[in-house]
């Protein structure tokens, strides 16, 4: 197996703003990511050979894509893989640029969360053939699961923990200010955080992300191509992706301290990227918030943090802007929330202005390799994407 | 000889306290969580009374209710297959009377002695609804009884029997009432309740040559307990002495299941030796003669009555009743079962309704919901089927949703639990101290039901904190 380390270059990408955009549909939001991409490409939509299209809830089809771009009789496959449905339409178009089936492809993701009451449904398995046993809750409570046991494990008071989450909660909201794309700009305190309403013990109002509509959008090619286009593009190092297989709910040997998907995508990406220090190595992430002990755990899942001491990085504020390891510089999904299957390309735009030197207020000094993580699903069947960017030599 | 060989009860966790419903009434009335109904009750009881038992042993099985959920489907099927029991076997129903119970016990002995069957489940639950606030509310207990009957290692005996019907509108539900309608007290004790259980027992005694001082307890169906007494005194029977606490103060009235669950109570204290009368009423009466026999002592392993009733959780806001029974309706929360698939409940029901999981034949790996490909092995088809609804468990992590319905149940608690013996499972758990909810709490299986959707009611397991 060769891999994907420098078969592939970031061109151009495009982000809508992320909110609660009542007056734009998918459609809408599709045009607006897309031809920010183009623009930054110094593409046409006649450019694009081939289109992966990213959508859990508001579009099912590659013919939604083609008739929202007007894209003439290409290509286009929907990806959907829970909330790593981002990054992985982006991984899908990137192999379809290594492979040589074609030069230059587009990764777009949509999703028009706040026109259903902003839920998903719990149909991550099967919609229809099934006798809807199983407990249907709102996320949350699946990630609460970790929390809980987190707690247990390593004999955390309540107070210390939720003092813990909200730090990670105070410093994703205020990258969030810097963040004009985002959906909630407002700073928040440790206090705030820790005596919000609790949603699914432990976890509080402020430790869970928002829920809104969002694009956003990424254009691939080929690293000789990207050169006679531009001098900043931008080469992925690493894509990795797996799938649970129902072991956490299977097996009593699963701990629920640990997402063994994204221990095991790490070791998939670190390996392609040839990274043997995380924690070194790597600038800038972009990592799934979509709850305050997700975050947490996966600082340890990425090896950030050795196992169980990822609470004493966030109190030395290691992951804040000013720290050695900045994590979410742009808010997160905290600040913008979760379309799901736009948010890993809404992560990669903030990896990729990064290492471009043009993430404004939020930039960081040194910034030569990003890495990108997403997890969704239920636990036993996470869905995790690593992607993991490079300046070139 | 023909008898009882075993028996069970089950009396739900929630007492409304009588308080609640109208300022200085007293005691309690049990009632069903929002997620138990006649069936789930009767599944609990049938459990109970097979404890110790080879289920594959028993070749009957009745269910007796006012309260079905169905107009039309069998309720026997869906309580054998929550009780693991094989299929080739009698399954019907009992219902439309307050008699339902007695009725499908003479059905039962009937059976056994005619050599139809060797082993049948007698089971009756009832959760009536009166109108609310009016006098009989007060009255209605919910709850389920069980009996085993057979041929060999009788622990009670049937001597006698004699059945009078009494064609009275005294009290009844037409096809579309939710609520039981009743004519005046005056009239109705008199002519129904308390001139049909007469005739019958009066009318068993003449016929077999009883009288009141033979019986060193008579269990008697009552709509109350004044009424109670009255019937008892006119019988002949000393209402201090002889007669079975009809457990007015702490359940109420349970309907069909009254009959069933009262003689458990005396069953309880009964020693060998002892004569019971049993007589219920609905539309007439059913009258028996038992006598216990020695096997009773073999048979005290049940939680019956006694230990239901002592474990209990008041409920003080007859606001959280109404709510439970659907009477006060919550505001609909988003719908996340669109519809229930008819194949996939029929493809899954072992799983669902038995809780069979699958143990791997190649690794020995318990794993639920049954598998094709073994989890830790990856051996193919090789599974045998195995039950998780008798195993203990203790809980792993849990979460305690306090945004999805706060109206039926707040918190809404989910576990990851861990069985004895091997087997990993996420379930919902009820009837649950959300204070008391922690990592490593042992649990129970209990049978509730879930969503009704498109005129199906669905089933499942949840986890229970240890009843008892």
């Amino acid at each position: 197996m060769k891999g994907i380390k420098d078969k592939v270059a970031v061109i151009g990408m495009g982000c809508t703003q992320f909110g609660e955009l009542w007056d734009k549909n998918h459609r809408d939001l599709l045009v607006d990511a897309a031809y920010e991409a183009f623009e930054d490409a110094g593409l046409e939509p006649k450019d694009i050979q081939m289109a992966w299209y990213g959508s859990r809830e508001s579009g099912f089809t590659g013919a939604q894509l083609a008739s929202a771009l007007k894209l003439e009789y290409i290509p286009i496959s929907r990806v959907e893989n829970f909330c790593a449905g981002g990054t992985d339409t982006f991984r899908n178009a990137c192999y379809g640029v290594a492979s040589g089936a074609c030069d230059i492809a587009l990764a777009i993701g949509a999703e028009k969360c706040k026109d259903h009451f902003g839920g998903f449904n719990m149909d991550i398995l099967e919609p229809f053939d099934r006798s809807m046993t199983e407990w249907d809750g709102p996320p949350v409570n699946q990630f609460a699961q970790l929390a809980t046991r987190y707690m247990y494990h390593y004999g955390w008071k309540y107070e210390d923990l939720k003092r813990i989450f909200a730090m990670i909660d105070v410093k994703n909201h205020h990258n969030g200010t810097m963040s004009p794309k985002a959906q909630f700009h407002r700073e928040i305190t440790i206090e705030q955080a820790i005596n919000a309403p609790i949603i699914s013990y432990p976890l509080g109002l402020f430790d869970a992300c928002g829920v809104s509509d969002g694009s956003a959008a990424a254009i691939v090619t080929t690293p000789e191509i990207a050169r006679s286009l531009k001098k900043d593009y931008i080469l992925v190092k690493a894509l990795a992706l797996t799938n649970g297989g129902g072991q956490a709910v299977l097996q009593p040997e699963y701990d629920f301290i640990h997402f063994p998907e994204a221990v095991a995508a790490a070791k998939l990406a670190y390996k392609e990227a040839e990274i043997t220090n995380p924690r070194q190595e790597i600038d800038c992430a972009e990592v799934h918030d979509c709850f305050a002990i997700t975050e947490l755990i996966t600082y340890e899942d990425l090896g950030f943090s050795p196992r169980g001491k990822a609470p004493e990085d966030v109190e030395a504020g290691s992951f804040t802007l000013e720290g050695d390891l900045p994590v979410n510089t742009d808010g997160g999904l905290k600040c913008f929330g979760h379309p799901l299957s736009a948010s890993g390309l809404r992560m990669i735009y903030e990896i990729y202005h990064q290492l471009q030197g043009k993430a404004g207020p939020r930039q960081l000094k040194k910034v030569d390799m990003g890495l990108v993580h997403n997890i969704g699903g239920i636990c036993g069947f996470f869905n995790c994407a690593i992607a993991i960017l490079g300046k070139p030599e | 000889m023909v008898g009882i060989t075993a028996y069970g009860a089950y009396v739900p966790l929630f007492r409304l306290s009588r308080e609640a419903i109208a300022k200085g009434a007293k005691g309690e009335k049990s009632i069903c969580n929002f997620d138990e109904d006649s069936i789930t009750m009767a599944a609990a009881a049938a459990i109970d009374c097979l404890n110790g038992i080879d289920r594959d042993t028993v070749d009957g099985l009745y269910f007796a209710s006012t309260t079905h959920p169905y107009k039309e489907k069998l309720g026997a099927s869906t309580i054998a297959m929550a009780t693991d029991l094989k299929t080739d076997i009698l399954t019907t129903d009992f219902s439309h009377s307050l008699r339902a119970g007695t009725s499908a016990l003479k059905s039962a002995l009937d059976a056994v002695k005619a050599g139809s069957a060797k082993k049948v489940l007698v089971t009756a639950a009832d959760c009536r609804l009166a109108f609310p606030l009016s006098a009989f509310e007060p009255n209605f207990g919910d709850g389920a009884g069980a009996l085993l009957i057979g041929d060999t290692d009788v622990a009670v005996t049937v001597e006698a029997s004699y059945s009078v019907y009494n064609e009275i509108m005294d009290v009844w539900r037409h096809e579309n009432d939710s609520f039981v309608r009743t004519w005046e007290d005056r009239f109705t004790l008199a002519h129904g309740y308390l001139e049909g259980v007469k005739e019958a027992v009066s009318g068993l005694m003449k016929k077999f040559g009883y009288s009141p001082g033979d019986f060193s307890k008579v269990v008697l169906y009552s709509p109350d307990g004044r009424r109670h007494t009255e019937l008892a005194k006119s019988l002949g029977f000393d209402p201090k002495t002889q007669v079975q606490d009809p457990l007015f103060a702490v359940m109420g009235n349970t309907g069909a299941a009254a009959p069933l669950m009262l003689l458990v109570a005396a069953l309880e204290e009964a020693k060998a030796g002892d004569r019971i009368l049993l007589a219920s009423y609905g539309d007439g009466s059913d009258a028996f003669v038992l006598q216990v026999t020695e096997q009773i002592e073999k048979i005290r392993d049940r939680r019956g009555m006694k230990k239901h009733l002592a474990s209990r959780k008041v409920v003080t806001d007859y606001k959280d009743y109404l709510a439970w029974r659907g009477i006060l309706p919550a505001e609909p929360r988003k719908e996340t079962v669109v519809f229930l698939s008819a194949p996939a409940l029929w493809r899954e029901r072992d799983a669902n309704l038995r809780l069979h999981g699958v143990k791997c034949k190649a690794c020995g790996t318990v794993q639920f919901p049954p598998q094709r490909v073994c989890t830790h092995c990856h051996t193919k088809d090789q599974f045998e089927p195995y039950r998780l609804s008798d195993k203990r468990a203790r809980v792993f992590t849990f979460a305690m949703d306090r945004i999805t319905s706060p109206v039926l149940e707040l918190p809404i608690v989910t576990t990851t639990i861990d069985f004895d013996g091997g087997g990993r499972m996420q379930c919902f758990m009820t009837d649950r101290d959300p204070e008391r909810v922690e990592c490593g709490l042992p649990v129970e299986m209990t049978f509730r039901k879930l969503q009704l959707k498109g005129g199906i009611q669905n089933y499942f397991w949840k986890s229970m904190p240890i009843r008892t």
